[in-house]
């Protein structure tokens, strides 16, 4: 399995679609184990229906994105906060 | 939003057997940082499209955006980039993409000395770093430590060889994982604690490290860095996962 695991940067392209910011160098604090780590460095697998994303510190899944018909389903409920500069 | 753009293909550089450099004129490309990637779009006859990431392989100062693409046999891209496209031909991308996986010669970090650690086509993202520093006026010690199958596979291995024979602080390491050729006087094995001694700088030195290839290698070689206790938080590491295309 742990070939199957990518990492921020597979998803850089499309938080830009989603975020008004590049987000990789975005830190992101888990909902579940409060570790903070930079988008590039999270947990992605682009295997399963859209895109999830965990923690690399306790493996809880942070935001869940599926794009398709047209629309995007974000949940970002594993992340409890998202920091990053202005541009 | 990141628009997406067309270049035009106007030179096709095979660096190995399954390798090939795309050099690519992109009108109004508004630059990009060492380490970046661009995604590129294909759309089939019947409006069927798929995206992929590719690392950029040229320097921000290159006149020309060149991306280093491995030829995966079922891949639903690659064998169209090396081997279908022709000089001249259109290709759909958009970038500069990424922030997190950069090194930048005028960055304060870039004090520090750079430890870039390559497993197979995860040279490409390093390459660009390596043409980077070349053109910087700063220049940093560096080392590369490279892991290639066999001889054969070792991509930009005669641009490596001038780089570092250009005595600017740059030194560079191959090491063979599947033969061992005659007369060859590098690494043959994957790399270790023991490799990394040889060729790089204690902890203390607190070298950027970027690591990038196939997933399970840049695992390996992150845990082993972690357990000679390098710092993590200077360990940056990209992933390609097993696949993709």
């Amino acid at each position: 399995m742990v070939d199957m695991t990518l990492d921020g940067n597979a998803i850089a392209g499309l938080l830009r679609e989603i975020f008004a910011m590049e987000m990789t160098n975005a830190l992101g604090t888990c909902g579940s184990c409060g570790a903070v780590n930079e988008v590039g460095r999270v947990e992605v697998y682009v295997h399963a229906p859209g895109t999830v994303v965990r923690c690399p510190s306790c493996e809880h899944v942070l935001m869940r994105i599926v794009r398709g018909r047209g629309k995007y389903w974000i949940d970002l409920s594993g992340v409890r906060c998202l920091e990053f500069a202005e541009a | 939003m990141i628009k997406w753009q067309l270049g035009t293909v106007v030179e096709l550089r095979p660096e190995t057997p399954r390798v090939a450099s795309l050099y690519l004129d992109v009108p109004d490309w508004p630059g990009h940082r060492a380490g970046q990637h661009v995604d590129v779009r294909l759309t089939a006859d019947d409006g069927y499209q798929t995206e992929r990431s590719y690392s950029i392989a040229s320097a921000p100062e290159d006149r020309r955006l060149a991306l280093t693409v491995e030829r995966l046999e079922d891949g639903e891209v690659s064998p169209y980039l090396v081997g279908e496209l022709r000089v001249g031909d259109k290709l759909e991308l958009r970038g500069p993409i990424g922030g997190f996986f950069v090194w930048q010669a005028t960055d304060d970090q870039a004090e520090r000395p750079l430890l870039l650690v390559a497993g197979g086509s995860g040279i490409v993202p390093l390459m660009s770093m390596l043409r980077h520093r070349a053109a910087a006026s700063r220049k940093p010690p560096a080392c590369l430590l490279d892991s290639s199958r066999t001889l054969e596979d070792v991509i930009y291995v005669q641009e490596l060889a001038r780089l570092a024979a250009a005595g600017d602080g740059l030194s560079v390491h191959h090491t063979l994982t599947r033969e061992k050729p005659s007369g060859w006087t590098g690494y043959t094995r994957r790399i270790d604690a023991a490799m990394v001694e040889d060729v790089a700088w204690p902890k203390d030195a607190m070298p950027a490290v970027f690591v990038c290839g196939p997933t399970s290698f840049v695992e390996a070689a992150a845990q082993l860095l972690v357990a000679m206790d390098y710092d993590p938080r200077w360990i940056k590491t990209e992933r390609f996962g097993a696949t993709g295309g």
